[in-house]
């Protein structure tokens, strides 16, 4: 039994024009203190999934089912008293913009106080006294004067590091990283991430780390899950999916990488965009962009069209393509053949 | 009546009272008022306001919608209904005693949907940002977050609105003191210094009316200036270092 099992996971928001499914049928599951990577474009869903892990899905959205198990209690349905137990004290969140997720007219110390206290009944001073160990174990330098300073009065890196510290604040035991870096520039990113995974590999937390940088899931997560449109398509041991991707969408995406193209020569990319999630395309969401249906024959490109795959294992990873299915039963091309 | 006895400065009024300590107590029972009823008002405008904003849906609407018919009501005719109403259950006599508290909840109630809107307004703004989405993801209850969190992020427009409101409490209880719902004459303010020297106007004994009436300017004059001024100091756009 792991530590959260999420099952059939599916939330939609209520538009005008219906409701338009942003999540379908996503499944995962993560050990204690194991670090699992979710990558996919802007828009794939990536952000709700995490924010729904949490049940914080701003209306109109919401989870129309499946089950979030932490812990052996189902998150889905718990009332909101008992949710918020979970929410920040189990379950921690950093956002991407450290610019924006700390409120600009509280002080450090004063947020981080604010959290302790909503959920444990400890003195100031003792708060105090676990927030400066908090600040130190991230590693900013002079904490006890950051406690009183304001975030506008710290550098973006700094934040994110404060950022940090309050996600570990109450030790929780996974944290959900929603592109932690995206808005630092590199050499802070590289920092911030070493950071991130030291604390967690040191209090065996678990990490759920939301990007599209696949550069830094490889560096850090053990597990990864691809998404497209809404759904996993492709999931399994990072280092597998990194060397050797399965489905075309993830080969793509790694084609894609800018130290895959030679150099004076233009990068790889995957043609087309992701369709808008109210207006799916049948079966396959991916057959539209799909490099492999081209090359199908009738009766497999019919598949494509009109099938949404299943998921198919091959070695510890599994993906969601009707082409692989149909490679492992042909005994596998070879994913570097293609191109 | 006297205007030129050099004892008192500015005159006595009717009642042989010396103008010039008149109105220092009146100006004292005007700024009461004033900022009594703002203190009313903005709780229950700031109130109201974060939980529509914060809530939104019905809570909102039914919210902004009391606000659309207080705002409906002007305050000279909500207060003419309760002071009416006031006088006709307890009696003149109870009416005066309690003057003050009673202009300051006829204002305090008849402006509030002021405070309500522009609190919502921030408010819907505030609540797009992840430091909300922070708070929340961190288990703190709604309510703090309201309060803690949100509150103090729209309390620039707070402070401006209410150096205004101020101004305009003191002019609504001018108003109603001069139509003789407010201060009665044992307790004067201002604008009950105002009314009961209207009476004495053609006589000749211009200075009961004019100099308070003079003083009441000056006075909505200088907070509308400090409101400027806050405004300009407030708006980190406008700060020259």
């Amino acid at each position: 039994m792991s530590l959260l099992d999420v099952n059939h996971l599916d939330v939609r928001f209520a538009l005008r024009g219906g409701d338009v499914r942003a999540l379908r049928d996503v499944c995962f599951s993560l050990d204690r203190g194991e670090r699992l990577g979710i990558v996919g474009e802007s828009g794939a869903g990536k952000s709700v999934a995490a924010f729904s892990l949490l049940n914080l899905i701003a209306k109109p959205g919401y989870i129309a089912g499946g089950s979030i198990r932490f812990d052996d209690q189902e998150l889905i349905g718990l009332s909101d008293r008992k949710l918020r137990k979970v929410r920040g004290h189990r379950m921690s969140m950093i956002f991407q913009d450290p610019m924006m997720t700390l409120n600009p007219v509280l002080t450090i110390g004063e947020q981080m106080l604010e959290c302790l206290k909503a959920h444990r009944r400890i003195s100031s001073r003792e708060a105090r006294s676990i927030s400066l160990n908090k600040l130190q174990q991230v590693q900013i330098p002079s904490p006890e004067a950051r406690l009183d300073q304001y975030p506008h009065e710290l550098s973006g890196g700094m934040r994110q590091r404060v950022i940090i510290a309050i996600a570990l604040l109450l030790d929780p035991d996974i944290i959900i990283a929603d592109e932690p870096t995206t808005a630092l520039d590199v050499t802070i990113q590289a920092e911030i991430m070493a950071l991130l995974l030291e604390l967690c590999e040191k209090h065996n937390v678990g990490l759920i780390l939301i990007t599209h940088d696949l550069g830094v899931v490889s560096q850090v997560t053990q597990r990864m899950l691809v998404m497209y449109a809404g759904r996993v398509i492709e999931q399994g041991p990072t280092r597998e999916i990194i060397n050797d991707p399965q489905h075309p969408y993830t080969q793509g995406l790694i084609n894609a990488l800018p130290q895959m193209a030679t150099p004076g020569s233009r990068l790889n990319q995957i043609p087309g965009s992701m369709p808008s999630l109210s207006n799916l395309p049948s079966g396959c969401a991916f057959h539209p962009r799909c490099t492999f249906v081209e090359r199908a024959d009738g009766s497999q490109r019919q598949a494509c069209h009109d099938q949404v795959p299943e998921f198919v294992t091959s070695g510890n990873c599994q993906a969601a393509c009707h082409m692989v299915a149909e490679m492992i039963e042909s005994e596998r091309i070879p994913a570097e053949e293609q191109d | 009546m006297d205007g030129s006895d050099p004892t008192y400065l500015m005159g006595t009024d009717a009642q042989g009272r010396d103008l010039l300590s008149t109105i220092l107590y009146g100006a004292r029972v005007s700024l009461i008022i004033g900022f009594g009823a703002v203190a009313m008002q903005a709780t229950l405008g700031v109130c109201f306001g974060l939980l529509a904003g914060y809530l939104g849906g019905r809570v909102d609407a039914f919210l902004m919608r009391l606000a659309d018919i207080q705002l409906s009501f002007s305050t000279l005719m909500v207060a003419i209904v309760v002071g009416a109403l006031f006088k006709a259950i307890f009696g003149g006599g109870t009416f005066s005693d309690y003057a003050v508290p009673l202009l300051v909840l006829i204002i305090g109630l008849a402006e509030w949907p002021q405070y309500a809107r522009t609190v919502r307004a921030s408010v819907l703004a505030e609540k797009g940002k992840e430091y909300v989405d922070a708070a929340r993801v961190m288990g703190l209850p709604s309510r703090r977050i309201m309060f803690r969190h949100i509150l103090p992020n729209t309390l620039s427009p707070i402070f401006v609105i209410s150096t205004v409101q101020v101004a305009n409490a003191i002019i609504s209880e001018a108003a109603l003191s001069f139509l003789g719902l407010g201060m009665p004459e044992t307790q004067p303010s201002l604008g009950s210094l105002i009314k009961s020297g209207f009476d004495y106007l053609q006589s000749g004994s211009w200075w009961i009316t004019l100099i308070p009436g003079l003083v009441l300017v000056v006075l909505v004059l200088v907070i509308n200036l400090l409101g400027d001024w806050l405004r300009d100091v407030l708006n980190p756009r406008l700060y020259k270092g």
